[in-house]
């Protein structure tokens, strides 16, 4: 993982001073609201429905024990004890004091986190797949790629006022994408080109939100050494074109389509023709230091316990399960990945306790090198734990809350916070998702209904990424009262999709029913291999329009 | 007369003024005894008339494009870039053309929605001279100029990002 060396604490320190200051003249009135805003929210800071909100930057969604442990103090001294893990592997909290804030960043900077660019229109976190470094089917690692762009981005003195927020996600894997990377404003999927090179395949202009779209590609093949001068040059053409008359047709998506995604390329390219060798090339050298501390963990020698793990499957149907579905297959014989789900029926998806903080963190010490990564599914994965191991790691887990092997599974929610915390939501979503979690209790029927994404957001803005939702639901308001809009057909990998609206919106106490017919058309229709996505590819909407509204 | 802040925080104050757009059917109004900036492309329209005269410069605003003047920037003696809200910051990306591309030499001024907290931006992007809102308390300027230290990237006020200071 990456270490802090003296320029970056220097940096972090003299930020934290600087929002002490900006702090100190907004509480005293020589800041405005307005004025004040950016800032703040470039510290990570909403003001929320209830009260202030704190987004912590998790860079690509790696953190060590040694801040988890901070993150659970400083929800202790400075919160009510829990945190929430987001869709874009952050983590925020729900109740800090304005006032706070500061120290809470100093405490943060402590253990080499922050909160810079956590929120505004600015370069936000950049995110990639929870399994680099630890799958064995993908291009090169790329998180040493994701660093690299946090440093660039970070304080970027030309792009700090950009018409709007701006996302970027890496992916490395070559058949699966986790990144979800052609719903970003720009998605970098790492290729080798026919001479064996590293590089980029560059898609610019997906999102969600009001306009949902898939990232177009503009750039068939960008050499790792370029990759800097190339973002500089799409950011370039975003900030000086993009629109700013409309917060709502700000986002790069809008620009593209509106130069096609070939203009846009023309102009991308144009500008780089003129900064393609400037300083910002990235040099063979810094990559490599980059990489140096993106080293494997030392690993033992070690046979696959594939003896051992069927004994314990075969005494064990819990475990058993647990295996399937939690457990995903590591570059490295005799190790494991794991998912530790957050999703328990009861609790919102993505919350976790103090408490719990803290036992992921004893968890990654005593399993996996004392390192966890946050998915953007709202989970936290283990990625070098011992086969041998799990059975032990599975007991100790299942007290805690994350042993719910319902991993891909419809119940493995995606869901923003929602009208119970959010100013911006329409309606709640936490509810919607314990009300589904309720309905399908049956561990054995999930796994044969196999992989669903079911996503939920309370508005618009689509945290909980509704329109990749193979069934996404977003809450709507109408005339004051919260109802439900489902879609179907949605999907954020390789083959992303936006789904297609079913029809009418549900009220509330609808929706799990509304769930179970859609699943039960699935499961009329559905051949042996079929995974929801397929059969809905098939059959079309129709079938599902059909029964729902029957 | 507006007082300016120089990129090393100091303050002096001069006469330059900034010469509106005029209105449809309306001609430029420029002063006879001040120096002025005039919209960029007005003053390239009358280019002959303006030439060699050093109490005449040009102002862009954030939608304007640069790039009309790229090969006479060094004909003038000041260019002034309007930021008409705080929050837009096409301004900075004008900056940078006008030094890293165009090569411009002299004095890059920001005017308009011009806030504390902007200024080491904007000194980092090629700005040299900052006229700040008049509200604004002009004491803190040197400390805002100077938060950071250093940077990350390399932008108009250095060739070396921190990942070539560190090889």
């Amino acid at each position: 993982m990456y270490v802090y060396d003296e320029h970056d604490r220097q940096m972090a320190a003299e930020r934290v001073a600087q929002f002490r200051d900006q702090t100190r003249r907004a509480l005293a009135g020589e800041l405005s609201e307005e004025e004040f805003l950016p800032l703040r929210l470039q510290n990570g800071l909403y003001v929320q429905r209830l009260a202030p909100m704190l987004r912590i930057c998790v860079p690509y969604g790696m953190l060590r024990s040694d801040q988890l442990r901070r993150l659970a103090r400083i929800t202790r001294d400075y919160d009510k004890g829990y945190a929430h893990f987001t869709t874009r592997q952050n983590v925020q909290l729900n109740w800090p004091a304005l006032e706070d804030v500061p120290d809470i960043l100093a405490e943060l900077a402590e253990v080499e986190m922050h909160a810079n660019q956590t929120s505004g229109n600015c370069i936000r976190n950049t995110t990639t797949d929870q399994f680099s470094g630890v799958q064995a089917d993908e291009i090169t690692d790329p998180r040493p790629y994701c660093e690299i762009i946090r440093q660039w981005s970070t304080f970027h003195p030309e792009f700090a006022f950009l018409p709007r927020k701006f996302k970027v996600a890496v992916n490395a894997s070559e058949k699966t994408d986790r990144a979800a990377i052609r719903i970003h404003d720009i998605g970098l999927q790492m290729v080798r080109n026919e001479a064996g090179e590293l590089g980029f395949r560059v898609h610019v202009g997906g999102g969600l939100g009001r306009t949902p779209m898939v990232g177009p590609v503009i750039r068939e093949f960008l050499p790792e050494l370029d990759l800097l001068t190339y973002l500089e040059a799409v950011l370039r053409v975003y900030n000086r074109y993009g629109r700013r008359d409309n917060k709502f047709k700000a986002r790069i998506k809008i620009l593209v389509k509106a130069l096609t995604p070939e203009g846009f390329a023309e102009k991308v390219e144009a500008e780089w023709a003129h900064i393609k060798d400037s300083p910002t090339r990235l040099t063979p050298e810094a990559i490599e230091r980059i990489k140096g501390f993106f080293t494997e963990p030392p690993y033992e020698a070690l046979e696959n316990a594939s003896d051992l793990l069927a004994r314990q499957r075969f005494e064990n149907r819990g475990f058993d399960q647990w295996l399937s579905h939690n457990v995903d297959v590591h570059k490295k014989p005799g190790y494991a990945i794991v998912s530790l789900t957050l999703k328990k029926t009861g609790t919102p998806p993505g919350d976790v306790t103090d408490r719990q903080l803290e036992q992921i963190a004893d968890l990654a010490d005593e399993y996996s090198f004392g390192e966890v990564r946050v998915t953007h599914q709202q989970n936290v994965v283990l990625a070098d734990v011992r086969q041998d191991r799990l059975l032990e790691l599975w007991q100790a887990i299942t007290p805690m809350g994350f042993g719910t092997a319902n991993l891909n599974t419809l119940t493995d929610i995606i869901c923003c916070p929602g009208g119970d915390y959010c100013a911006l939501a329409n309606a709640k979503s936490i509810p919607v998702a314990e009300a589904i979690q309720r309905r399908f209790d049956d561990l054995d029927y999930l796994y044969d209904l196999g992989n669903i994404d079911l996503n939920i957001s309370g508005c618009m803005n689509a945290c909980g990424h509704h329109h990749v939702g193979n069934i996404g639901v977003l809450g709507v308001d109408k005339k004051g009262e919260e109802f439900y809009q489902v879609s179907l057909g949605g999907s954020s990998h390789h083959d992303a999709d936006i789904g297609k609206i079913l029809g009418p919106s549900f009220a509330r106490e609808d929706m799990p029913d509304v769930i179970a017919k859609i699943i039960d058309v699935y499961v009329d229709h559905r051949t042996e291999e079929e995974e929801f996505l397929d059969t809905y590819r098939r059959v079309g909407i129709k079938p599902f329009k059909e029964r729902v509204y029957a | 007369m507006p007082d300016v802040i120089k990129a090393d925080g100091s303050v002096r104050q001069d006469n330059w003024v900034v010469v509106p757009r005029p209105e449809e059917g309306e001609s430029l109004a420029i002063p006879s005894d001040q120096p002025a900036l005039i919209p960029a492309d007005l003053w390239l329209a009358g280019y002959g008339h303006f030439t060699g005269n050093d109490q005449i410069g040009v102002w862009f605003d954030s939608h304007d494009e640069p790039e009309i003047i790229a090969d006479k920037v060094n004909e003038l003696p000041l260019i002034g870039v309007n930021f008409p809200r705080f929050v837009d910051g096409r301004g900075y990306s004008i900056a940078r053309l006008l030094r890293e591309r165009f090569g411009y030499r002299n004095e890059l001024r920001a005017i308009g929605d011009v806030l504390l907290d902007q200024l080491q931006f904007m000194k980092r992007c090629g700005f040299d001279s900052y006229v700040l809102r008049a509200d604004k308390d002009i004491s803190q300027a040197a400390k805002c100029l100077n938060f950071f230290s250093q940077g990350y990237q390399a932008a108009t006020d250095t060739d070396l990002p921190l990942f070539r200071r560190r090889a």
